[in-house]
């Protein structure tokens, strides 16, 4: 029994239900026997997968699903073992090479050197190329796009790769510039909405529009999570037709949100440290920092004054920037509460901020 | 036999999907679009068959590697062009070790004497070899120091080529030993004239507005140029029937963001890209901006190419104050260190807007 989300996700270009301009792109391309090295980029749960996948299945045909999971060993330049993750079908390959950090550079110079020297020996083989996809792209350090660029060039004869990248402002120009970048952008809650019932349809129940509805809000452009909410909305009560539905919060969202509450409460040293013990909770459940000062940022601006929004956004990306550069994220979190802390008690005694506030 | 038969089949292959940019390389330095004053430099030393060391330099796109193969090509002719030309670049492994090794063999090899051109043709070959050092500001410090003796003991057989976009990097002492030549970005007139002799051999129908399209979105690269013409000749080929090119789909090629979007962008943050119509208050409150951000950060568009899209949009704003302009140029700098570091792109270009509206209101 599979999650609804892989269950009903489209298997063809033809079930593909947004963005039909590019679908009809993506059709032609496959078919045309000049197929290019592809560069497909958008936000989390626009479906990029989903469309290679299908990309893949029109190039290939059926054989493309019947995959298998390897797991791969490199060695590093200083004898490092290094373990990937690959799965592969005869025709496709799909690797994941920010996983090993800082020795992406091994397995992609590595890995696809293997590939692009050997040639397909499956005479009913469709496509006389093999496909390499890589995922998470724009994680790729730059001395593994730099090794790419030579080989995406030279052995375009039985190699064609798809990069799959979340944006492509940290991808260096010659690959973008090397490959046919395909935009995936979040659907619409339209297009959402249409979707869910889609699925409900298949499931065998009737979703009313007013429920579909709340769940297209809610998910913020991200199909994926629409569906699993639908589903877990559906498995906690039969009847989604109650006025009274309402979407459950994650866990650490409501906790994030407790923690914006704390912070509007009182501005103390003594609440900094209960915060802190906070995050630190949060952290230890693997919730990735920038999502807790995304959501707690989000949750304060909801309800400081007009007046501070600005600055409360300004500090948490500026510590944003300083977690990543830095090594120990509770630092950058607990520096970015009590910095805003500090405003909005200036902003409440109404105390000058002119030394407080460099913000321009 | 039959290896013989699967390489010409093979080759055939290669030939269809070779890039454009291969493909059209200019076989001479005559050929070499826009770089007037390197050229005849040049062509002197054609026909004297003596060559200093080079240093080229320019942004990509604008001809340097060209030019270095077409010269040397036009001095050694196919035959002898293996045994004189050493190439190295970026993808190549190029720490202190190779040019210790593979660099100082290379050069240390007294050329061999040049048989006839199998091509009928006469070369003027003369007695040294080249070796080209591709995309050189990557090479290390070490690496480039090594190299200093070498170019001037063998400087009697071999002759240095570096290539590279920022001169800077390049040890002092390496720059002095080269005469340097300075290739500036390609000026619309000669981008559009190669991209139209292109497209007439390749058969492409492209109008006047696609070209245009091009030239702009890439800035005097014309790598970048014939890259973005080829992708769309693809997709427009690849149609049933074959659909007209048109210049938004270059514009997604190059993965640009529309017009309108960006300038709805701007209208959003008060900047009005029509200053005809002033508005009363260009101050927009928090959550108006925070949802055109995530807007747009939906649609997909990378955060970094709104930056410089909305960066050319407010620098070349007719009604905007020098030090309005000069405040948002700083909040456009920060952000752009901050999408290098890796930050969030959404936390960043929501912060980008709100520093913008403020500088502006």
């Amino acid at each position: 029994m599979s999650l609804w989300v892989d269950k009903y996700r489209p298997k063809t270009l033809d079930e593909l239900s947004y963005h039909e301009g590019l679908t009809t792109r993506m059709r032609a391309l496959a078919n045309s026997g000049d197929f290019p090295h592809l560069l497909v980029y958008g936000p989390s749960g626009a479906g990029k997968k989903t469309r290679i996948s299908c990309i893949l299945r029109e190039l290939f045909g059926k054989g493309v699903e019947r995959l298998k999971i390897d797991q791969r060993v490199f060695l590093t330049p200083s004898k490092r073992k290094l373990d990937v993750n690959i799965v592969q079908s005869n025709y496709h390959i799909e690797l994941t090479p920010s996983d090993v950090g800082n020795y992406d550079r091994v397995v992609i110079q590595d890995l696809l050197k293997e590939i692009a020297q050997t040639q397909q020996v499956d005479l009913n083989a469709k496509q006389r190329f093999k496909v390499v996809v890589i995922n998470e792209a724009d994680l790729l350090s730059r001395d593994a796009q730099a090794a790419l660029r030579r080989t995406m060039e030279k052995f375009m004869s039985n190699m064609r790769i798809i990069l799959c990248a979340n944006s492509t402002s940290r991808l260096i120009a010659p690959i973008k510039s090397r490959c046919l970048l395909m935009r995936v952008a979040a659907p619409s809650p339209e297009e959402i909405k249409t979707v869910l019932q889609q699925v409900a349809k298949n499931v065998g129940f009737d979703l009313p529009p007013e429920a579909s509805e709340k769940i297209a809000e809610d998910s913020n452009g991200n199909l994926r999570k629409a569906t699993l909410v639908l589903e877990a909305l559906k498995m906690q009560s039969k009847d989604l037709n109650s006025p009274s539905l309402t979407i459950p919060k994650p866990d650490w969202e409501s906790y994030c949100h407790k923690v914006a509450d704390l912070i509007m409460s009182e501005q103390t040293p003594a609440k900094v440290m209960e915060v802190r013990g906070k995050f630190y909770e949060l952290l230890s459940h693997c919730i990735p920092p920038t999502v807790i000062l995304k959501t707690v940022a989000e949750r304060l601006v909801d309800q400081m004054d007009e007046s501070l929004k600005a600055d409360v956004m300004y500090w948490a990306a500026f510590y944003e920037r300083r977690m990543r550069m830095g090594n120990k994220k509770i630092f950058h979190l607990e520096a970015w509460v009590i910095k805003v802390m500090c405003l909005y008690k200036h902003y409440f005694f109404d105390v000058d901020m002119e030394d407080l506030n460099a913000f321009d | 036999m039959f290896g013989h038969q699967q390489k010409n089949a093979q080759q055939a292959v290669e030939e269809r999907s070779q890039p454009w940019v291969e493909k059209y390389r200019p076989k001479t330095i005559d050929d070499v679009a826009a770089q007037e004053h390197t050229v005849s430099v040049l062509r002197k030393a054609l026909t004297s068959t003596n060559l200093p060391h080079m240093l080229f330099y320019g942004p990509p796109g604008t001809g340097k590697t060209s030019t270095i193969l077409a010269l040397a090509r036009q001095l050694f002719g196919p035959d002898n062009f293996k045994s004189r030309v050493l190439e190295l670049n970026a993808s190549d492994e190029r720490g202190i070790s190779i040019v210790r090794e593979k660099v100082k063999n290379f050069a240390r090899q007294t050329p061999r004497a040049h048989g006839a051109a199998s091509d009928g043709n006469t070369y003027p070959c003369p007695p040294y070899k080249i070796i080209i050092l591709d995309e050189a500001d990557s090479m290390t410090q070490d690496a480039q120091g090594a190299l200093r003796r070498i170019m001037e003991t063998y400087a009697r057989i071999t002759r240095f080529c570096l290539v590279c976009n920022y001169v800077t990097r390049i040890i002092e002492p390496l720059a002095s030993r080269c005469s340097k030549f300075r290739f500036k970005p390609l000026d619309t007139g000669s981008t559009s004239a190669r991209l139209a002799q292109i497209a007439l051999s390749e058969q492409v129908h492209v109008t006047e507005e696609v070209i245009s399209a091009l030239v702009s979105t890439s800035a005097g690269d014309l790598r970048r140029s014939i890259t973005y013409l080829q992708s769309a000749s693809r997709l427009a080929t690849s149609t049933d029937p074959p659909a007209p090119i048109a210049p938004r789909d270059i514009q997604e090629i190059a993965g640009v963001v529309p017009d309108e979007v960006m300038k709805g962008f701007a209208l959003s943050l008060g900047v009005d890209s029509n200053p005809s119509t002033t508005s009363g208050s260009k101050k927009q409150n928090f959550d108006s901006i925070r949802q055109q951000v995530k807007s747009i950060m939906r649609l997909g568009y990378s955060a970094a190419q709104v930056l410089s899209q909305l960066h050319d949009l407010i620098i070349q704003h007719p009604t905007l104050t020098a030090r309005q302009k000069s405040t948002c140029a700083l909040a456009f700098a920060d952000a752009d260190h901050a999408l290098c570091d890796g930050a969030d792109e959404e936390l960043w270009v929501l912060q980008l807007a709100l520093r913008v509206n403020k500088a502006i209101s």
